[in-house]
């Protein structure tokens, strides 16, 4: 008589192709993948509750780390639901200035993506030549903010500092390049025999079980459903920009990838409008409230100084309620949600991540699949683990 | 070139033949092929996969090969938040490693906890495994993490000159 | 506080629908809000699953600690509505001695992490899920961490010259200040 066992193998924290601390039990029976159970937990940060002990100002250094390949779109997140919370208004400039960082990133963390795939399927001269054009979009953001990672960079009411004069002929060299660069990624993989083999009917979402697992962001838009934040309930000038958001068919690795690609070249005319169309004037709120005075007041006004003293050593304080802003990170939906009782300090700040229920799809998309396309479901859904478990 | 006395006929060998002592042959051959286990957990792994990439290149250190196994490893650089569900696991990984190894604690949070001081993060790797090298930054530039792994190599000969295995940690600002 | 000039259609929907069970209805700052007793929170996200309201996918399950005010915990759900472009947030409370709803997973398959991270951080537990275990802390861990009365467990930093602080304290807590605002 035979008999049929199911192996459970663990694909540990520790392993080059889950991109990151992030736990698979997987039972198989010989190749086809029974059930997968993700473990997650390996790098909660306990972001949340740390988030409660801050003021507003302090939690901006915070919320950068969470999502470390994005950190302008979850400081913009941040900024955005502190902002309706207190019902105030950006300036025009600082919006414009808040897209083009924005966009910038997305095209960083697609780069990484697609280096960090392609080397999971062992095409690892994609690696540096993705993470050449990623350093350029770095060294764009060290003048920006002064900082590559982790920028700091926005503020509740704008950004800290304007953008300086050696930005703008930097960021169009790069723009100019970039396609002529996406244009060698894509003859290299798009119509890559090995690469459609590997990609193409793997790890299929359907739409009905991306709605269901609340997916967002490229894996969503890779299922064929249309739903992009920018687009549904714009933000930060949004709608004044004429963009497409591709859409997949068949919901498998080879169309995220597509959107992923395709998202990247959107991603180039949107910075190219905004700077076209840059407006003149303040790039932070001029209530004193909330934005600290510009520093040459500072020798002249008392006002200023007290303003000053009182934000940095107390903070604002937003009235009591609670608000609900998000953005469309290279992830998906990334959410802010922020009660205030009106102290110095939130009384809850929540992070709703888009790895976290990405992620949540994952034995869904392995499911009766090879043990080596765990590999590519993985990597195409793009997770940061430091956003799923904060 | 201590304590060899040479006849003078023999002159022409000084120019040919080089002696030491085999800790420094060690050293040597130890310090130019370290090896990493990868041990990206958090942000500072992006910036060390930007030092592995072409701009910065480790290579030229003899370190680009970074093992998947920590059997065929010498150095586990901590890269990223050490979380408490983590900290058993970084100790089990630490003890795969075969002798001679070593630890470089890379960025604030695997230093000393960084940003975070909370219920749960682990505050420093180094209540775990003993750390040689600390670098500092949030996260480090890549140019940070290699003068860090310059100042480890600059250890690791050290060794081989006074033949003992000093386990004092070095910090890099 | 029942009922406000601008109502959003599904909030008077819900009013209507569920009649005593709607315990607050407001608009903050253009969110849609409905406070919703907890025996009829899965009728109140049921309704609104369905045509013409369409609010087919649950972004985010969350809570927060209402400490020491009862009932202690506000549990929050945020759905959203692809084709009207609409967000909505029903909410509901539980209070401290028996924290208990019932499970949103045969509405909302995505709900299952979301309670496991409730149950895991704030110690609410839901009545027929399928696998209510720890996600993000160690399975043997005790205590709930992100309920009010688990401290932060900081390490207190050494200052050169001054007392041992913890960096919660450098900006020390101030309470929301006593003013007639509207």
């Amino acid at each position: 008589m035979i008999t049929r066992e199911t192996i459970t193998i663990n694909m540990g924290p520790q392993h080059p192709s889950t991109h990151g601390v992030l736990r698979l039990v997987l039972e198989l029976e010989g190749e086809v993948v029974v059930s997968c159970k993700p473990v997650i937990g390996y790098l909660h940060t306990g972001i949340e509750k740390e988030m409660e002990y801050r003021t507003y100002h302090q939690n901006i250094t915070l919320v950068d780390r969470i999502e470390y390949l994005s950190s302008y779109h979850e400081e913009l997140a941040y900024c955005l639901a502190v902002e309706k919370l207190l019902g105030i208004d950006v300036p025009k400039r600082a919006q414009y200035i808040r897209v083009i960082m924005a966009e910038l990133n997305r095209i960083a963390s697609h780069l990484v993506w697609l280096g960090t795939s392609a080397l999971d399927l062992n095409v690892s001269s994609l690696l540096m030549y993705c993470f050449r054009d990623r350093e350029e979009i770095m060294e764009l953001s060290e003048i920006v903010s002064g900082q590559r990672m982790m920028p700091g960079y926005f503020r509740i009411g704008g950004v800290q500092q304007d953008l300086p004069e050696e930005f703008f002929p930097r960021v169009r060299r790069f723009l100019d390049e970039f396609p002529r660069r996406l244009e060698e990624y894509e003859a290299l993989l798009t119509h890559n025999l090995v690469w459609r083999e590997r990609n193409e009917g793997v790890a299929v979402l359907r739409p009905e079980d991306a709605l269901a697992y609340g997916v967002t962001g490229p894996v969503l838009r890779g299922s064929g459903i249309a739903y992009d934040v920018r687009k549904a309930f714009p933000y930060s000038s949004y709608d004044e920009f004429e963009f497409d958001v591709p859409l997949g068919k068949n919901g498998d690795a080879y169309d995220r990838y597509l959107v992923r690609m395709e998202e990247m070249r959107q991603s180039r005319r949107i910075v190219l409008q905004a700077l076209d169309r840059l407006p003149e004037g303040p790039v932070l709120i001029d209530d004193r409230k909330v934005a600290l005075p510009p520093r040459r007041e500072l020798v002249r006004s008392m006002e200023a100084v007290i303003h000053q003293f009182k934000l940095v050593s107390e903070g604002i304080h937003p009235p009591k309620g609670e608000a609900y802003a998000a953005v469309e990170s290279p992830r998906g939906e990334k959410g802010y949600y922020i009660v205030s009782d009106g102290s110095n300090r939130p009384v809850r700040v929540r992070v709703r991540s888009p790895s976290f229920s990405n992620l949540q799809a994952l034995p869904v998309m392995v499911q009766g699949g090879m043990l080596a396309d765990v590999v590519v479901a993985i990597a195409s859904i793009d997770i940061v683990l430091g956003d799923v478990d904060r | 070139m201590a304590g060899i006395r040479i006849a003078p006929e023999d002159e022409g060998l000084k120019r040919n033949v080089l002696t030491t002592t085999v800790d420094r042959m060690l050293a040597w051959a130890r310090s130019s092929s370290v090896w990493p286990v990868q041990f990206g957990l958090a942000c500072c792994a992006i910036e060390m996969i930007a030092t592995t990439t072409s701009k910065f290149d480790i290579a030229r250190f003899g370190m680009e090969a970074f093992r998947a196994s920590p059997r065929q490893s010498d150095l586990m650089i901590v890269a990223g938040r050490v979380s408490q569900k983590m900290a058993p696991v970084v100790r089990h990984i630490y003890e795969q490693m075969l002798e001679p190894k070593w630890v470089i604690a890379m960025g604030d949070c695997a230093s000393c906890g960084g940003v975070y001081n909370n219920y749960a993060l682990v505050q420093g790797v180094d209540k775990i495994v003993p750390v040689d090298v600390y670098v500092a930054g949030c996260p480090p530039r890549p140019e940070a993490l290699l003068y860090g792994l310059m100042k480890l190599q600059e250890k690791i000969r050290e060794q081989g000159r006074a033949g003992t295995f000093r386990r004092e940690p070095v910090s890099v600002r | 506080m029942r009922g406000a000039a601008d109502l959003t259609p599904v909030q008077a929907f819900l009013q209507d629908c569920l009649g005593e069970a709607v315990l607050e209805v407001h608009r903050f700052r253009q969110d849609a809000t409905v406070l919703v007793s907890p025996e009829r929170i899965l009728d109140a996200l049921a309704a609104v699953r369905e045509d013409p309201w369409r609010f087919v996918m649950l972004t985010d399950l969350t809570a927060w600690d209402r400490y020491p005010a009862e009932p202690r915990f506000e549990v929050v759900y945020h759905l959203l509505s692809l084709e009207r472009r609409e967000r909505l947030r029903i909410k509901t409370r539980v209070p401290s001695h028996d924290p208990v709803l019932p499970t949103a997973v045969p509405l909302f398959r995505g709900a299952n992490w979301f309670e496991r991270e409730l149950w895991d951080l704030f110690g609410i537990r839901f009545h027929g899920h399928p696998d209510l275990t720890r996600i993000l802390m160690p399975d043997d861990w005790e205590g709930h961490p992100l309920r009010k009365d688990y401290p932060l467990t900081e390490e207190p930093v050494e200052f050169k010259g001054h007392v041992p602080k913890v960096p919660s304290e450098i900006i020390p807590y101030v309470p929301p200040p006593r003013r007639d605002d509207p």
